[in-house]
């Protein structure tokens, strides 16, 4: 059990577009984490399609760079499209 | 035998079947070798024991004496249960647990396969149901016989040493009596032959992969669950499964 790999699942609901990471789980095999993903995360019908995905083969930022890779965007409200005025004619969006 | 009394009869040995090794699967809750695994073992377990509630239920519509399907799973002593003796004996160590799981999910996936088209609807559709089940639980028993006899060598050992201990057991689930063949015949229970080879070719299949040998076809086997001769196992089961219906009767709130 210790030497068990662990895996990252992502599933697909009935009604999504695309697989949300829901949680991980530990298997000998990619099978088996398959296997065990379905009996944890969609008991309770809660997924149409399965991804699992070896945990060590996610690359991450790394959070003591949190500040450089986000911080700079906080300040750059042009970035969305609220900050833009809508001619009057356009009416909604 | 009537073709009334033979499905009373297949009946229970449907649900008895389920209901015996849904049991043996819980006591594994909270001592499973993962967290994974135990959610996985229950699943199963809850699946065959609503299985055998549905089997239940038409079982006690046939009788009709009174007795709902609590009465029948709960009421009744060994000598009663039709279980088959492969599913009352008890979970040793996980090659074991897995070995048992796979022999009976090949023969219940295939036995409930063949109900699907049974003559008689009601057991038609309470099949239907199940088979989804019993499909995913066969994958599961077969990839862990397969991980466990082609894995370590301890794996190997121990899956070996599980398939020769059980393999006696597995005689009963392949050979018809006087039941089965009323069934059979009336176009309610499964071809006996049919049902014979595809166990076989499945398990040889299965094991071949696993790097495992199979026990001899015709080794001796033990008989009886069917007719209520069991193991000593059964009666240890029954005393925790029926203790709390047996000790305050028709209580409504727990």
């Amino acid at each position: 059990m210790s030497e068990w790999r662990l895996y990252e699942v992502f599933v697909r609901s009935k009604h999504g577009l695309n697989h949300k990471h829901v949680g991980s789980v530990h298997a000998s095999d990619a099978e088996m984490a398959m296997e065990n993903a379905r009996d944890l995360y969609t008991r309770r019908s809660e997924g149409v399609s399965i991804w699992v995905v070896p945990s060590d083969t996610i690359t991450a930022s790394a959070s003591d760079e949190k500040e450089v890779l986000f911080d700079p965007s906080e300040d750059k409200v042009y970035r969305h499209a609220s900050f833009y005025k809508l001619p009057d004619e356009v009416g909604h969006m | 035998m009537t073709q009334a009394e033979a499905l009373k009869e297949y009946l229970l040995r449907l649900a008895d079947s389920d209901m015996i090794l849904g049991q043996r699967l819980c006591e594994l809750c909270g001592k499973a070798p993962a967290l994974e695994e135990e959610m996985a073992l229950m699943n199963v377990a809850l699946d065959l024991v609503g299985q055998a509630r549905n089997w239940y239920e038409y079982a006690a519509e046939l009788i009709d004496d009174g007795r709902d399907a609590d009465k029948l799973a709960f009421r009744r002593d060994a000598h009663d249960y039709r279980n088959l003796l492969l599913t009352e004996q008890p979970n040793e160590d996980y090659a074991v647990t897995m070995g048992r799981q796979f022999f009976f999910d090949v023969w219940h996936y295939f036995t409930l396969k063949s109900l699907t088209e049974s003559s008689d609807e009601r057991v038609a559709g309470i099949a239907a149901k199940a088979l989804k089940e019993a499909t995913y639980h066969l994958r599961r028993s077969s990839e862990w016989v397969k991980r466990l006899g082609d894995g370590t060598e301890e794996s190997h050992r121990r899956m070996q040493e599980a398939v020769d201990i059980l393999w006696r057991f597995t005689g009963e689930l392949i050979t018809p009596d006087d039941t089965d063949r009323v069934m059979a015949e009336a176009g309610v229970g499964p071809d006996p032959d049919q049902l014979a080879k595809d166990w076989r070719g499945m398990v040889n299949e299965v094991l071949t992969q696993a790097t495992l040998t199979p026990g001899a076809e015709d080794a001796w086997m033990y008989m009886g669950g069917k007719h209520g001769e069991h193991t000593e196992h059964l009666g240890f089961i029954l005393a925790e499964m029926q203790f709390l219906q047996r000790a305050y009767p028709d209580a409504t709130t727990w």
